[in-house]
């Protein structure tokens, strides 16, 4: 966990030391915020893909307590920052729970380019270093060597796989899966399915066949319906998420690609506005580099220094 | 989510409606307006920062034209820069004076490199070329065996390296089988990084040190937040961008990382991807991007898509029937047709603006076949004049086409209303030529 925190830490390191630095700068003027600081902090938030309707609202937040008589110097200012981001931040803290039947089965959702098969691939060995029986269902039959790309990263998480060919119905695909999962006494089943945009209508009609097909075998599943997010995202990714929840009733996301340059603040953003639990965050390439997510190591990340 | 731009500032403006000048305090609160729906398209802030006050140097004090609200004036000028920032037309790809042509596709993972390498290949199969696309991508699972899917898919052969090969290795591999086999376009394939692995750039960099690529493209989701900036940057200072492929700009993201990367690169947007399937690649057109940007809509694309479809003989002729008020069933039956060649309809609608937001209307093309059958249940009377069709009528065109009395009800409701829309629409061909003047965008929204 330790080596996890550090590479979370290492990826938010260009965040973090544009959002402290910039902030020590905007206070070195004469010590106190004034409106022009507080604009300025605004657009440092922005910058982090916080996205306009949550800084409006921390800015805000911070505006009248300025009014209120309160007086904030650098270090002030940063724990009153923490502490509001923190409070969101909590809020989507819910690590997932997969012990509660079996199999337990998540159904990965999300637009194309997210990196639905590899976090997949991560769920799968996160699962196994955990000593849990997992099964992939290879439920992405539209994208060229979609299959063949799970069934590789299944070889490597040492985990079996139900696939069809290329351009079958997902739908008998994750049929089939669910089948064996149950055959074969599972813990674990992950489904991918066809990365498509939002916006595209028969996709969700798709999905929604897929959760139907399994939810007809088994009361609960899926038990999970998972979203993953790209942090590289902009706002756009609150627009998926709104969408996919609304048709498909998301119950958790994932957010992935952590380790590039300055862009914690999406997440922050997404749980403010959808209440949705976070359960991952992926920071890197390797099979290990998915973590569940938990608020405070994101936030110490996000503002603690060496 | 997003309210219109213009609708904002038809708000902030409907005060001052008929006066002469923009004074500094009108146009200062339009530009925080125009500041927040940049930034919510994802436009990065410090280029947000300059580009408004630009347009609030070119605003104040401007006069409004006779034929403008303040708020049309301040958006014309708005578009107008944005227009200008991306280039004020779309740019070419270079070619070399002696084939091949070698063209190396970059950019982060899950951007929709080889998907846009496999829609150039085939872009440049139908203009004559004869490419070769490279798969140089050895870091993804399956990311060769997706290019050769591709390859196939769309006729275009695909050299593979050999097991432990080098990406650099495969490329210089390729420009030899280029010219064995007469291929005169090379598409490079690389794999997806992170543009701070220094590692992986380091490889980038000396393939294009080696092979002298004639045009380097970055390769962009549309959906990128302000990351973009620093992405493209990287990607430049490594390998000296020629241009940008913008991709996924079928979904609802507005995109403002166009504007970001130009701004910071230089480099223009050549190409944009509008779709799952091969052919979807398009030419960039900066003032269509600039009125998604703003939330307007693309409005001229749409027009583009009309005219392809309709003849000048045919749109005049709608245009007279909808004066005349002539517009009958058959007319619509007839357009129905039309409007299929277009491609999807809910592709067609994403292009207008406020569209997006009507999710329950989203259409059907299951419905248009109902409808179809509806009018071809119809006897030709009836398709002339659709006052003749009382219940019995109605019921006997729903026995014949298959559909209920509720169907042909709902129909005859939507072609009432239809030709009402048309006659304030005042006719597609009119409508277009309007738009061509840059007219019609302003009011819409």
């Amino acid at each position: 966990m330790t080596g996890f925190f550090a590479k979370l830490k290492e990826g938010l390191g260009k965040t973090r030391a544009s959002l402290l630095g910039r902030m020590r700068h905007v206070l070195s003027r004469g010590g106190v915020i004034d409106a022009a600081s507080l604009e300025e902090l605004e657009e440092l938030l922005i910058a982090a893909d916080l996205g306009v309707h949550t800084v409006t609202r921390l800015i805000d937040g911070l505006r009248r307590r300025t009014e209120g008589g309160e007086r904030f110097d650098a270090a002030r200012l940063t724990a009153a920052m923490r502490e509001m981001i923190g409070e969101i931040l909590r809020a989507g803290e819910a690590p997932l729970e997969v012990d509660r039947e079996r199999p337990f089965v998540i159904m990965v959702i999300g637009v194309n380019g997210v990196g639905k098969t590899t976090t997949i691939a991560k769920l799968a060995a996160h699962y196994r270093g955990e000593g849990k029986k997992v099964l992939l269902a290879a439920g992405d039959t539209f994208r060229a060597a979609a299959i063949e790309q799970l069934e590789v990263w299944g070889t490597r998480a040492q985990v079996d796989l139900v696939k069809h060919q290329a351009g079958a119905d997902s739908s008998a695909v994750l049929f089939d899966a669910l089948q064996a999962a149950r055959a074969r006494g599972v813990d674990l089943l992950i489904a991918d399915t066809a990365g498509r945009l939002h916006t595209r209508v028969n996709l969700m009609e798709e999905l929604k066949k897929n959760k139907r097909v399994l939810r007809k075998q088994m009361e609960r599943a899926p038990h999970e319906v998972l979203l993953v997010l790209d942090a590289t995202n902009g706002q756009n990714a609150v627009q998926q998420a709104e969408q996919f929840s609304r048709e498909l009733g998301v119950t958790g996301l994932a957010l992935t690609k952590l380790d590039g340059t300055a862009k914690g603040g999406v997440i922050v953003n997404i749980i403010e506005r959808l209440r949705l639990p976070v359960r991952f965050v992926g920071v890197g390439e390797g099979l290990r580099d998915l973590q569940p997510f938990v608020a405070e190591e994101f936030l110490a990340a996000l503002f603690e220094e060496e | 989510m997003f309210e219109s731009l213009t609708q904002r500032l038809e708000g902030i403006f409907k005060k001052l409606r008929g006066r002469g000048t923009l004074n500094e305090r009108d146009v200062g609160e339009a530009l925080r307006e125009i500041r927040v729906a940049l930034l919510e398209a994802d436009v990065n802030y410090t280029v947000v920062k300059s580009f408004v006050e630009k347009v609030r140097q070119r605003a104040v004090g401007a006069e409004v034209l006779a034929s403008l609200t303040p708020a049309q004036q301040v958006i014309k000028i708005v578009n107008e820069e944005l227009t200008r920032l991306m280039g004020a037309q779309g740019a070419e790809l270079q070619w070399a004076p002696s084939a091949p042509t070698i063209v190396m596709m970059c950019g982060l993972q899950g951007s929709g490199k080889t998907t846009s390498t496999a829609k150039l290949a085939a872009k440049f199969r139908q203009e004559g070329k004869r490419p070769l696309m490279v798969a140089a991508d050895i870091q993804r699972p399956a990311a060769i065996q997706q290019l050769q899917t591709l390859g196939k898919q769309i006729g275009v052969p695909v050299h593979v390296g050999g097991p432990g090969e080098s990406p650099l290795r495969i490329c210089q591999e390729a420009v030899r089988v280029a010219a064995a086999q007469h291929c005169d376009v090379l598409l490079l394939d690389t794999a997806g990084r992170l543009h701070v692995n220094t590692e992986l750039m380091e490889e980038l960099r000396e393939i294009k040190a080696r092979l002298q690529p004639h045009e380097v493209l970055l390769v962009v989701d549309a959906m990128t937040g302000q990351d973009a900036v620093n992405v493209a940057k990287a990607f430049h200072e490594a390998v000296q961008l020629d241009g940008v492929v913008l991709t996924k700009l079928d979904g609802d993201a507005r995109g403002g990382a166009a504007l970001s990367i130009r701004e910071v690169t230089g480099a223009p947007i050549k190409f944009i991807g509008t779709g799952e399937k091969v052919e979807a690649l398009e030419a960039f057109h900066p003032d269509r991007m600039a009125s998604r940007i703003l939330g307007m809509g693309d409005v001229l694309s749409l027009i583009d898509k009309v005219e392809a479809a309709y003849s000048q003989e045919q749109a005049l002729e709608l245009e007279r029937k909808l004066q005349e008020d002539s517009f009958t069933l058959e007319d619509f039956s007839a357009q129905i047709c039309q409007l299929k060649t277009m491609g999807p309809l809910e592709g067609l609608l994403d292009l207008i603006p406020g569209m997006k937001r009507l999710k329950d209307i989203q259409p059907d093309a299951k419905e248009l076949v109902k409808v179809e059958a509806m009018i071809s249940s119809m006897t030709m009377g009836e398709r002339h004049n659709h006052a003749l069709i009382n219940g019995s009528r109605r019921k006997r065109i729903a026995r014949g086409s298959g559909t209920t009395v509720q169907d042909v009800n709902r129909l005859l409701k939507q072609f009432a209303q239809m030709k009402k829309m048309m006659r304030s629409f005042g006719g597609v061909g009119k409508a277009s030529k309007k738009l061509r003047r840059g007219h019609l965008p302003l009011p819409l929204g």
